[in-house]
């Protein structure tokens, strides 16, 4: 397959100038972190590093880290590295204060952003010949607002459905003839599911591509999807408190995501004694904005367990290649492309009058994750009236949605009869398998 | 007047039903009346029983979730057209009912029917005055 790029200079560059790059972008960017963030000042102050211990790429792990807590104690402004009259937009992420990531772009930040989702579609064979049909959330979520920007970069032209709405989804895909689809993966394979149904063949499809990502998925998910949409899937990987989709990309290879490393330096650390691993090695992802302006996180833990490769790829891309996440070092879940932690639930419960008392089951069915929060009801809540139990049920699963962005199915249940081992109540069950 | 109606949260598993009953049994605790309001996942079993003290102390030991609630017994005759023209009164009265069940006596020739409704005295009051005897906690427990 004949490759394009979208900045083949940078996504091809050698590695001794794309260290050069790094280098001179770390230099300056550690420089105007420790002058305008001095919340992250502090921490260098008590490491005892100052900018001038920073003179290459190679001095980074020198840096202290800067990890969820962190983003906690410093919201909302802490972390702000320009004015915000410098600031045009905000992303965010769902959750509690301090749970809550809010991101600040500067125009350049979004420029940066948007060209790291160009190249991606790119990646995906994208140019401005196609029709880019964008089915991820627009809004305060990353998913919508980077691929649309990615999309215009390219020249596509956008359809920025937003998520939802299957049937409208199908008509404008079929009657204006979408070539690239990006959503999360469980939603494509929902699309896929639908289409089949209504009677579309692959080949009835005119969609070629799709860049689906914010959700962990299999390849076994990945093959599904390729054959009921006749299209080639691909991975996209991405993080609120980066700037959203597009850190990482995949290419036509499709063994793993190219890091766009002029912007993010990943490395993989012992998630245990934040040592740096050598290359190959599984641990904690670490990201460092090189050049971002206005929220730019240094050494940012991620805690998704992942692997970096600089095996020569064969698109002819020579940016680093990180595996697909293959786990997580906290409690956090990703259901249907949103990030929950059982906390958050645990808040709104005390919130709302409940004992924290309760079990999140989660599934994927068909493609789709099942979310299921069960409560222990307490004897004073308990009605003979099935109404007001189902009432109740509902209005705890409206609570939930405020907090978390969907929407789970509340189940209330007996005092004691969430399993509890040792002792000890299980909080999650997860039993999609996705590694 | 009322009687006291025993409710017990029914998780929807295998062996719940029996193990309530069981219960009850091993106290020497007689049903009067049952029924069960079921949604997907879980029911809701009402229960009238000879001595609800008893019940519901041996069913809070076995850990079930239970709630005493007042509900209003009425005597009607067994006969075709005799529940509609209790149900009658309280609709002329605009009571509304939230659920009722319905229990035969063994010696006589009369059917009890208990009713769940927001206002216990106002739908007493309304019977009484149509001429409907009305069952009693003392009543229950003789039958």
């Amino acid at each position: 397959m004949a490759q394009n790029y979208y900045q083949k200079e940078i996504e091809t560059m050698s590695r001794e100038d794309m260290k050069k790059l790094q280098s001179e972008k770390l230099v300056k960017q550690v420089k105007h972190v420790y002058e305008n963030v001095p919340y992250y000042k502090n921490l260098m102050d008590e490491k005892g590093v100052t900018p001038d211990d920073i003179k290459s790429i190679d001095d980074l792990h020198k840096l202290p880290f800067l990890t969820k807590a962190d983003l906690r104690d410093a919201y909302p402004y802490g972390l702000l590295a320009k004015p915000l009259s410098d600031c045009v937009r905000i992303q965010s992420t769902s959750g509690t204060t301090g749970r809550r990531v809010v991101a600040f772009y500067t125009q350049k930040d979004i420029d940066l952003w948007e060209d790291c989702c160009a190249r991606a579609i790119v990646a995906a064979g994208g140019t401005n010949e196609d029709v880019c049909q964008v089915a991820y959330g627009y809004g305060l979520f990353t998913g919508g607002p980077g691929l649309n920007g990615g999309s215009h970069r390219v020249g596509c032209l956008t359809l920025p459905m937003s998520s939802g709405n299957t049937e409208r989804q199908i008509q404008f895909m079929t009657d204006l003839n979408a070539t690239i689809l990006c959503c999360t993966p469980s939603y494509a394979a929902y699309i896929g599911e639908t289409l089949k149904e209504q009677g579309y063949k692959p080949e009835d499809i005119p969609l070629k591509a799709g860049i689906f990502g914010a959700e962990p998925w299999t390849e076994e998910m990945r093959r599904g999807i390729e054959e009921t949409l006749g299209i080639k899937a691909y991975d996209i990987y991405g993080l609120t408190e980066t700037s959203g989709p597009g850190v990482a990309f995949e290419c036509s290879e499709q063994t793993g995501m190219h890091v766009n490393e002029d912007h993010f330096y990943a490395e993989i650390i012992d998630p245990d004694t934040g040592e740096v691993l050598p290359e190959g090695s599984k641990g904690e992802l670490v990201f460092t904005s090189l050049d971002k302006e206005a929220f730019p996180l240094l050494r940012y833990r991620t805690r998704d367990i992942c692997v970096l490769t600089r095996k020569e790829c064969s698109c002819g891309r020579t940016l680093v290649k990180m595996a697909k996440p293959m786990g997580r070092t906290d409690d956090m879940l990703i259901i249907r492309g949103v990030n929950v932690f059982p906390s958050q639930i645990e808040t709104v419960l005390l919130k709302e009058g409940y004992e924290p008392n309760y079990q999140i089951i989660v599934d994927r069915v068909n493609n789709n994750d099942t979310f299921e929060v069960k409560v222990e009801m307490t004897p004073e809540q308990f009605t003979d009236k099935v109404s007001e139990i189902l009432a109740m049920e509902k209005s705890l699963a409206g609570a939930l949605k405020v907090m978390l962005g969907i929407n789970p199915a509340v189940k209330l249940v007996a005092p004691k009869t969430i399993a509890r081992s040792e002792g000890k109540a299980v909080r999650v069950i997860d039993k999609r398998k996705l590694v | 007047m009322a009687i006291k109606q025993l409710t017990v949260f029914v998780e929807n598993k295998q062996g719940t039903m029996v193990s309530i009953t069981d219960t009850l049994s091993k106290h020497n605790v007689n049903l009067r009346a049952l029924s069960i309001a079921e949604t997907e996942d879980f029911g809701i079993l009402r229960l009238i029983v000879n001595d609800e003290e008893t019940a519901e102390k041996v069913l809070r030991e076995e850990g079930y979730l239970i709630k005493i609630t007042d509900i209003v017994g009425v005597k009607i005759g067994d006969a075709p057209g005799k529940l509609s023209a209790a149900l009658k009164v309280l609709d002329d009265n605009k009571i509304n009912i939230e659920y009722l069940y319905a229990f035969m006596a063994r010696t006589e020739k009369h059917a009890y029917v208990v009713l769940r409704v927001e206002d216990n005295a106002a739908a007493e009051t309304a019977l009484t005055n149509a001429g409907f005897h009305l069952v009693t906690e003392a009543d229950v427990a003789k039958l």
